[in-house]
């Protein structure tokens, strides 16, 4: 029996984007880019525990301006999925579920991301400069 | 008092054969990660620009060895269990199974590298 060509619904090209569902596939995709990071933090700590040259090259990777770049998406995703983690496990309790409270944390969590991101780069820049 | 429906007991657990497990150790994770991740965030900041020997130094201190193995075994145990749930809903097919057998290898091996470089860093002094 062949399969029907039915409509979907939601149909995601006509619908609306909402600060609810763009931060709920916001959550999946730095959590997707953290898995990556987790991986660069596996290379860290056993380039830390090998010898001289594996560091120096963990180093000059991570000091590059990809690495750089990697490294600042690492830590606004993880400032995003942590922040907004907390609001997850809010809802999990039970907190929150009215529609004006999950837009008010909706917001606090995109401004503290912000803030917090923003300030971590501003600590990270002027604490080593060469890594 | 249990609040399970006595039919969900004797059905067992569900068409997943492990009831809420993965919904529950996401959770578990995710509040460990929650506590070890401004640790974690603490002590990269203080390491950047540091060398080699520092970073061993500061790492292989017992209280931060304990701390940073549990955070890459919360961590990766709760990126295995997401990139489950992405995968499940976006891929289908033979690629999905094959997916989630290298998504569950993967992170097995790194939290077990992980651990070996701690544990290399704890020992060697």
């Amino acid at each position: 029996m062949a399969a029907q060509q039915r409509p979907l619904s939601p149909h995601l090209q006509v619908y609306r984007p909402q600060i609810t569902t763009v931060m709920s596939i916001m959550h999946r995709a730095t959590g997707v880019l953290l898995a990556l990071g987790a991986f660069a933090l596996m290379a860290w700590l056993v380039a830390s525990a090998g010898d001289g040259e594996s560091f120096a090259c963990f180093q000059s990777v991570a000091g590059s301006p990809i690495g750089k770049i990697a490294l600042f998406a690492f830590t606004a995703a993880l400032v995003y999925h942590f922040l907004n983690g907390i609001r997850h496990l809010l809802w999990d309790v039970g907190w929150g579920f009215e529609i004006p409270r999950v837009y008010a944390s909706g917001y606090v969590v995109l401004a503290l991301t912000v803030i917090i991101t923003a300030a971590l780069a501003f600590v990270a820049l002027n604490a080593g400069g060469a890594a | 008092m249990s609040l399970r429906d006595p039919l969900a007991q004797a059905r067992g657990l569900g068409s997943a054969k492990d009831g809420v497990r993965h919904w529950w150790v996401q959770r578990l994770t995710a509040v460990a990660l929650m506590l070890l991740v401004p640790w974690f965030v603490c002590l990269a900041l203080g390491l950047i620009g540091a060398d080699q020997f520092a970073v061993r130094a500061t790492i292989g201190q017992p209280l931060n060895a304990t701390l940073m193995l549990a955070f890459v075994f919360a961590l990766f145990w709760h990126a295995q269990l997401g990139l489950q749930v992405v995968v499940e809903d976006y891929v289908h097919g033979w690629l999905e199974i094959a997916l989630q057998i290298f998504i569950k290898f993967a992170c097995v091996l790194a939290a077990l590298a992980s651990a070996i470089a701690i544990g290399r860093l704890a020992f060697s002094l």
